[in-house]
């Protein structure tokens, strides 16, 4: 078996984490926003599968399949969040959806 | 004979609480009758214990009434003692407080509130009664405290007139600060001996070693009851309340309460001999002071009222010098006198349509001659016209102890004799500026045979009551002297004195002396008080006179003024500030922090990464 | 069991105050006021059958496992000191309930509930002999009391209550540490996990320890006394409180704190508390001269009551910190007369505001001619309130100025002289309201019959206690000797 080479994969899963970290951070819509957000998870996932690799253990895929039900949910979740807000307030922008903000009254932006 | 000492008492207290409760639903008649009766079967009462007392030639009898509290290892009881000297004050207490009972009768009839007026001066006399009858000095503190309280509901007894009411808790204050002397002095006593019991106290006296300052402080509580320099200031605005008020309380006992407190503790006084002087420095100052103010009030009562402040002076002289016989006979000459003069004043007042103003009145005595002559007999006992008034015999007897007795000396002699010859003067003035001459104020009604009886018995005591008691050298009479020496040690002398004689005829001279230059300059030739008037700096001397030596400016600039300023300022409660600062440094914090909760969803998770890249940071460098 | 039954039927009678207002609200007074009247009459029954033996000082003990895996007990017990507090609880809190009669129009029942809960609060603080329990009881009080205040209280009533709580709370938790401290410590001495006063009181402490723990109880207690400079939640919450409210507070929460540092601190921490007895006097004196001079200056007359209960329950600290038993009896005599002198003048105060409808003095005046009753009981209580003898109050400021004096000399001299102040305050405060010429022209009605009640009950308790103070003394002897030997 050829020699695995981890270092690669690693950089390459930090690639893929910072620029969904960068989606996450520029984007003002919630729909790319989670879409970055789940770029991440399968940037750490990818790193989990390397390390599982690199190890010999089935430890990381088992982990990069609770990563990818745990995205499912998650985003199933999210996108019924999303759905309501944009229900109720006619707007993907995160920007406006800051009811949460200290000190001021419950209602949008 | 002893259980019976207790009904003294109880009857006034009977008296009050029968008022006080159904006083508002009783008759005129039923109230007076229930108010003055009481204190007139007090009296009578005590008629008949004095009488059974100095037959058993006991010194003292004691009754325990009940054990009011026992602590630890402080005990003391409700419980009564009568010996020669609270015999004295008991006797006149409730006779003289009867005979002006009577007098209000008539005095307060028109009154709306006469309930309320009759349980008040019963209750006043429950409480003198207890002040010189108890036999510890917590009951007697109880009456101090007690006679207080009803000198206060009755200075203010018409209390819708502001000054009234001002007045009345202007005295309620003064004595207030004596009495808390007094009481830090209770405990002083307490903590060296263990006991607050009055003969316990008098046994073991010699062993108390910081004596003089308990002296003083019981001094100081003396002072603010009986009006004495420099707490006297409330006396004279308590005039306030209705006459037969300043005849019995701010006349004839309650102000010689501080008498009677010096005379009680006499062995501690002896101990100290500088609180001993202090007394007499005390009592002159204060005798020569309000005699000054006397002479140029315009007010009846107000004149009467700083006569009697300095005639107490005069007792308190004679306290300081060792002569406490001497001072305890003025006591009872001059409770007679003075009530009556009150009293008297009080018709004059009611006569005139509540004119106070001297100079408003005149020419009273061809209309109103039993009054005028009552009055006469009185201010000629003030004035101690020699031999025809009670007033020489006890004001003789302080005069020559000033210098003749163990603690006396010529400065004091010279002050007490300057002050009976201004007694004697402002006698002279109040006499002839109200009855002779023209008069000024038409007269309303004459008294009734109710106010008149007691005018006439007080007028005849006040001839009469020095017969018990001659000076040495004049005829050999000294039972007064005798009944109160039982309790209260004998007038020690000094040696190297003038004669006796020869003092009393300068006294007596100087007596005349006054009474003439008072008929001079206001019936004679009034025209020279008139030119002395109108001199700028005698002007300004009256004006100091009449308020009293500016005491009351003093006070309010020292003391009111500074304690209004800071309680104004401070209304808000200054410490409320510091915990609402506490307050206010929460929300600032809460404000600065919720800078970072601005609902922004990056903003959070730029700063978690700034977290993440914190955390790992610390993980190299750490 | 007696003691669980007292607290047991305030809480049933609370509830069915609750439940019954549902469906009459006249009903719940009556319910309120039966169980008043119940607990008063088994506190009087035990007062008259147990006599307090020179042997045993503690008259009945209950105690039984709680929580025993923490070894939280539920142990109730009673001296004379408690005693005379429950008589005092349960004297107050039937006048507390009668107050009430007229003034609560609003959720009845509920008001009953906390009222009866609080006090059932109140009567836990005093016999329960658990820390935990005691704890307990101490928020039990607390937070009914809030709930008196924010719902039934006057104008500014929100402010208030959250004053009130605060302050309290910040004390309890203070106290909390304490005794989770002290049970941590006796458990690492003895090896047994206990809460239970007796047990503690055999905790041998480091100094420094000690002197961190007692603080943490003392905060509690000065706090609830009130203490300056830790006062502030007073006039507040007195102020705004219902009348039954301000009488609960005045004559009971105030004497919990002073109970607590007679019952916890003196016993617990006896050095500590001597190292720092010079400066509690010293804030006691300040207190007494300070809330009496406040006092002096409110135009509120509920306001002007509550400072001087700051100033008289400035006595009660020094009392307490002089270690003598003159003092100490002084201390709980003083308990029972501000109790019940304060009291009357704020259950005065509120009649005066139900026929007013304003507590402002200056807009009163000369009201002794339309309601000379009222005049009369208000002269009463305010003398007693200035300590004139006769009166229960000087009984109490008489022991305690001369059992402190034999402790600390120039600090008592000043004590002294607020009586003065306290003259200053009591004669402007009746001034005021009774004399000077009459405001008002319509015709006010005087006592009704349910206020003459309650103020001749008052009345002849404070003469009561002013002349014949000896069976309160004998009660508390034994419990205040206790306390003093340690």
């Amino acid at each position: 078996m050829p020699s695995f080479q981890t270092q690669p994969v690693l950089i390459v899963a930090a690639i893929l984490f910072a620029l969904g970290l960068t989606g996450v951070l520029v984007r003002r819509n919630i729909i790319f926003m989670l879409i970055s957000v789940e770029i991440m998870l399968n940037a750490a996932g990818l790193a989990f599968v390397a390390a599982g690799a690199r190890w010999g253990q089935p430890d990381g895929q088992v982990m990069f399949l609770f990563i990818l039900a745990m995205a499912a949910s998650e985003i199933s979740v999210a996108l019924a969040l999303v759905m309501q807000a944009y229900h109720q307030h006619k707007t993907l922008d995160v920007e406006e959806l800051n009811a949460l903000k200290d000190g001021t009254e419950p209602g949008f932006g | 004979m002893t259980n019976l000492i207790a009904y003294i008492p109880a009857l006034p207290l009977a008296g009050f609480l029968l008022l006080f409760f159904t006083g508002r639903r009783m008759s005129k008649s039923m109230i007076a009758f229930v108010g003055a009766g009481s204190v007139c079967i007090a009296a009578l009462l005590t008629i008949v214990i004095g009488i059974t007392f100095l037959q058993s030639g006991s010194s003292a009898n004691t009754q325990t009434l009940w054990q009011w509290m026992r602590v630890g290892n402080f005990s003391c009881d409700i419980s009564l003692r009568l010996d020669a000297l609270s015999l004295v004050f008991v006797f006149i207490i409730s006779f003289v407080g009867a005979l002006i009972h009577i007098y209000s009768i008539a005095f307060m009839r028109q009154d709306e509130d006469y309930a309320r007026f009759f349980a008040s001066m019963n209750l006043f006399v429950f409480s003198m009664l207890v002040l010189v009858l108890a036999d510890n000095l917590v009951l007697l503190y109880l009456g101090w405290e007690g006679v207080g309280l009803c000198s206060y509901l009755l200075i203010g007894f018409w209390y819708k007139v502001p000054a009234n009411c001002a007045a009345a808790n202007k005295a309620f204050f003064i004595t207030r600060i004596g009495d808390t002397a007094m009481a830090i002095g209770l405990f002083m006593l307490f903590k060296t001996l263990g006991t607050l019991n009055i003969a316990d106290i008098q046994q073991q006296a010699a062993t108390i070693p910081n004596v003089t300052t308990i002296a003083l402080l019981l001094l100081m509580g003396g002072m603010g009851k009986s009006a004495q320099v420099p707490l006297q200031t409330w006396l004279p605005d308590a005039m306030a309340g209705p006459s037969p008020v300043s005849a019995l309380i701010h006349a004839a006992t309650m102000v010689t309460a501080g008498v009677y407190l010096v005379a009680r503790m006499n062995v501690l006084f002896l101990l100290s001999p500088a609180a001993m002087n202090v007394v007499a420095v005390v009592g002159a100052i204060t005798l020569f002071v309000a005699g000054c103010s006397a002479l140029v009030q315009t007010d009846i009562k107000r004149i009467l009222a700083y006569s009697t402040i300095s005639q107490v002076g005069y007792m308190f002289l004679a306290l300081g010098c060792g002569a406490w016989s001497a001072a305890i006979f003025h006591f009872f000459t001059h409770a007679f006198f003075k009530a009556l003069l009150f009293l008297a004043a009080g018709v004059v007042i009611e006569s005139l349509h509540h004119e106070h103003n001297i100079f408003k009145m005149g020419g009273l005595k061809n209309k109103m001659p039993l009054l005028y002559y009552t009055f006469l007999a009185g201010a000629s006992a003030l004035a101690a016209l020699p031999f025809i008034s009670a007033g020489f015999y006890s004001k003789d007897a302080i005069l020559w102890y000033s210098w003749s007795a163990g603690n006396g000396n010529v400065m004091l002699w010279a002050v007490a004799l300057t002050g009976a010859f201004i007694t004697a003067l402002y006698s002279a003035r109040l006499v002839i500026v109200v009855f002779w001459g023209d008069m000024k104020t038409p007269i309303a009604q004459q008294p009734g045979k109710l106010m008149t009886m007691p005018l006439v018995t007080l007028a005849i005591l006040s001839i009469i009551a020095g017969f018990v008691q001659w000076p040495h050298n004049l005829l050999h009479v000294t039972l007064f002297a005798d009944l109160v020496e039982k309790v209260l040690p004998a007038t020690v002398l000094k040696q190297g004195i003038p004669p006796e004689l020869l003092l009393q005829l300068i006294a007596a001279v100087v007596t005349l002396g006054g009474a003439y230059t008072g008929y001079l300059l206001y019936y004679k030739s009034p025209h020279i008080i008139e030119q002395w008037k109108t001199a700028e700096p005698n002007l300004n001397l009256r004006e100091f006179f009449v308020k009293g030596w500016r005491f009351d400016e003093l006070y309010q600039t020292l003391f009111v003024k500074p304690f209004l300023f800071i309680t104004r300022s401070n209304k808000a409660d200054v410490f409320d500030k510091i915990h609402q600062w506490l307050v206010t440094a929460c929300s600032r914090l809460n404000g600065w922090l919720s800078l970072s909760q601005n609902g922004s969803l990056r903003w959070y998770i730029g700063s978690m990464l700034v977290g993440i890249i914190f955390i790992l940071a610390l993980q190299f460098f750490l | 069991m007696i003691l669980v039954w007292m607290i047991v039927i305030l809480l049933i009678g609370g509830l069915l105050c609750w439940l019954t207002a549902r469906a009459n609200e006249h009903a719940a007074k009556w319910v309120a006021l039966v169980t008043m009247l119940i607990d008063a009459a088994l506190i009087c029954g035990v007062c008259f059958t147990q006599r307090v033996s020179s042997i045993n000082t503690w008259i009945v003990d209950i105690k039984t496992q709680w929580i025993p895996a923490y070894g939280i007990g539920f142990h109730l017990a009673m001296d004379g000191l408690s005693m005379v507090m429950l008589l005092l609880t349960f004297f107050l809190g039937t006048l507390a309930v009668l107050c009430s009669w007229n003034e609560i129009k609003q959720r009845t029942g509920f008001y009953y509930f906390n009222l009866l809960c609080t006090l059932a609060g109140i009567a836990g603080v005093f016999v329960a002999m658990d820390l935990f329990l005691f704890y307990f009881f101490w928020e039990v009080m607390l937070v009914p009391m809030y709930f008196l205040i924010a719902i039934w209280g006057d104008t500014n009533r929100r402010y208030a209550a959250y004053k009130f709580f605060i302050f309290t709370q910040a004390g309890g938790l203070l106290m909390l540490i304490a005794i989770l401290s002290l049970y941590f410590i006796h458990a690492a001495q003895s090896g047994v996990y206990s809460y239970d006063y007796f047990d503690l009181l055999n905790t041998t402490l480091q100094p420094s320890a000690a002197r961190w723990i007692m603080m943490g109880f003392l905060v509690a207690f000065v706090i609830k006394l009130p203490m300056v400079p830790l006062h502030n939640w007073l006039p507040d919450a007195h102020s705004e409180a219902p009348t039954a409210g301000s009488l609960i507070l005045a004559g009971l929460l105030l004497k919990t704190g002073a109970y607590g540092i007679m019952r916890f601190v003196l016993p617990l921490f006896p050095q500590a508390a001597e190292a720092i007895a010079w400066w509690a006097m010293l804030l006691a004196v300040i207190g007494i001269v300070y809330g009496a001079m406040l006092a002096f200056a409110q135009t509120d007359i509920k306001r002007l009551i509550a400072y001087t209960s700051v100033s008289h329950m400035g006595f009660v600290l020094l009392g307490i910190f002089s270690f003598n038993a003159v003092a100490m009896q002084g201390v709980v005599m003083q308990m029972i007369t501000h109790g019940i002198s304060t009291g009357a003048l704020f259950v005065l105060a509120g009649m005066l505001k139900e026929r007013l409808h304003t507590r402002d003095i200056e807009s009163m005046g000369g009201l002794w001619s339309s309601l000379p009753a009222m005049g009369a009981v208000g002269m009463l209580f305010t003398m007693a309130s200035l300590g004139l003898p006769m009166l229960g109050n000087f009984i109490a400021e008489f022991l305690v100025l001369m059992g402190a004096f034999t402790a600390n000399v120039p600090l008592t001299v000043i004590a002294t002289f607020g009586l003065v102040f306290s003259a200053i305050y009591s004669l402007r405060f009746v001034q005021k309201v009774f004399l000077g010429p009459s405001t008002f022209q319509k015709p006010l009605p005087d006592f009704s019959a349910r206020e003459f009640v309650m103020m001749a009950a008052l009345s002849i308790a404070i003469v009561w206690l002013g002349v014949y103070p000896q069976p309160v003394l004998d009660m508390v002897q034994h419990a205040v000797q206790a306390v003093v030997t340690k």
